[in-house]
């Protein structure tokens, strides 16, 4: 079977097609944005915990830094644990 | 279920799409229903390596039509008993507990899912920059007590970071007001670009400061663009960065 080549071991090089400066006086790089930029155009690398939907995570996410808008990227579904046994639901 | 969920935070939240879209690692318990040698729960597992064919589950959110999945390897760390544990990188919309059930069906004996955990989300790991609810929770209301922004780094990364795995093409200062305005990307923009870029694939258009602009569609490979004088190269998509971050140095069509 072929073997496919996961997105993240693949290699990537980087080729120059003409040298160019930027110019400092706009923009920033992204390491160094400032406050309230550095919440705009930021990420977190959430770990998440069992009991909650992906879903609640990223609205307490929300609730708790007080932000307009918090979105996950990829529904990891509740715990089974938690969630209402189908069998158990009467017809 | 636990793990890797990166979460973007307001105009951030554009760069979901790419991220859903993106390859997962998980490391799963399997729970076999029937005493199985150890050789034959690992030669099973093992097949599902490569292209795989799944229906979604019953309770999926997608159309329940056998569709076509890249697992990009599948390894088996542990067989003890009746629980086998694996780790496995595969195509964005692999339903690990259906995987289970699949192999349990070829077994013949049945099997499920009995704890799954994401290991990584695109370019999100579990070793790198992971934090909990507590954690944001904490530094947050730290930042708000202190005002030290290094405490909102701790947990906050860039949303460049989300587009890791996208092939990147760098573009000049003087393209990136009309990118983002929704130009397309033409030949002479362009500074620099990886390799690994084809037509129809999604690139993303960074500045040569290192931020992400747009995201867009290639309409040529790299090596095609790096020998381009003229023409559209990148299909512009979705726009990241907001207008007038960078100065306006172009005149449109209407002007000239």
């Amino acid at each position: 079977m072929p073997r496919i080549v996961a997105p993240w071991t693949a290699e990537r090089n980087l080729l120059t097609r003409s040298e160019e400066e930027t110019d400092q006086s706009f923009g920033h790089n992204p390491e160094e944005r400032p406050y309230p930029d550095l919440v705009r155009f930021g990420v977190i690398n959430l770990d998440k915990p069992p009991g909650p939907s992906s879903h609640e995570v990223a609205a307490w996410v929300r609730s708790i830094m007080q932000v307009k808008q918090a979105g996950h990227g990829g529904t990891l579904e509740a715990s089974e644990a938690q969630k209402p046994n189908a069998k158990e639901i009467p017809r | 279920m636990t793990g890797v969920l990166p979460v973007a935070l307001e105009d951030a939240t554009k760069v979901v799409q790419p991220l859903l879209a993106a390859g997962k690692e998980y490391v799963c318990v399997m729970k076999v229903h029937a005493d199985t040698p150890e050789s034959r729960v690992k030669e099973v597992l093992e097949e599902f390596q490569g292209k795989i064919y799944q229906r979604p589950p019953a309770r999926a959110s997608v159309k329940r039509r056998v569709r076509v999945r890249r697992v990009y390897y599948l390894e088996v760390m542990e067989v003890l008993g009746r629980d086998a544990l694996f780790k496995i990188g595969c195509e964005a919309g692999t339903y690990i507990r259906k995987l289970c059930h699949d192999v349990g069906e070829i077994l013949g004996c049945g099997a499920h899912m009995h704890e799954l955990r994401r290991t990584r989300a695109g370019p999100f790991t579990e070793d790198e920059g992971n934090v909990t609810l507590h954690d944001v929770s904490y530094l947050y209301s730290k930042w708000q007590e202190t005002g030290d922004e290094s405490l909102l780094k701790r947990f906050i990364l860039p949303m460049e970071k989300a587009l890791g795995l996208l092939p990147k093409v760098y573009v000049r200062d003087s393209a990136v007001d009309a990118l983002c305005h929704g130009a397309h990307l033409a030949a002479p923009g362009v500074t620099s670009l990886e390799t690994g870029i084809e037509s129809g694939r999604v690139v993303a258009m960074f500045t040569l400061k290192g931020e992400a602009v747009a995201l867009g569609t290639a309409t040529a490979s790299t090596e095609e663009i790096l020998k381009a004088s003229h023409g559209i190269m990148v299909k512009n998509e979705r726009v990241l960065m907001p207008r007038g971050t960078y100065p306006k140095l172009w005149r449109s069509k209407r002007s000239t």
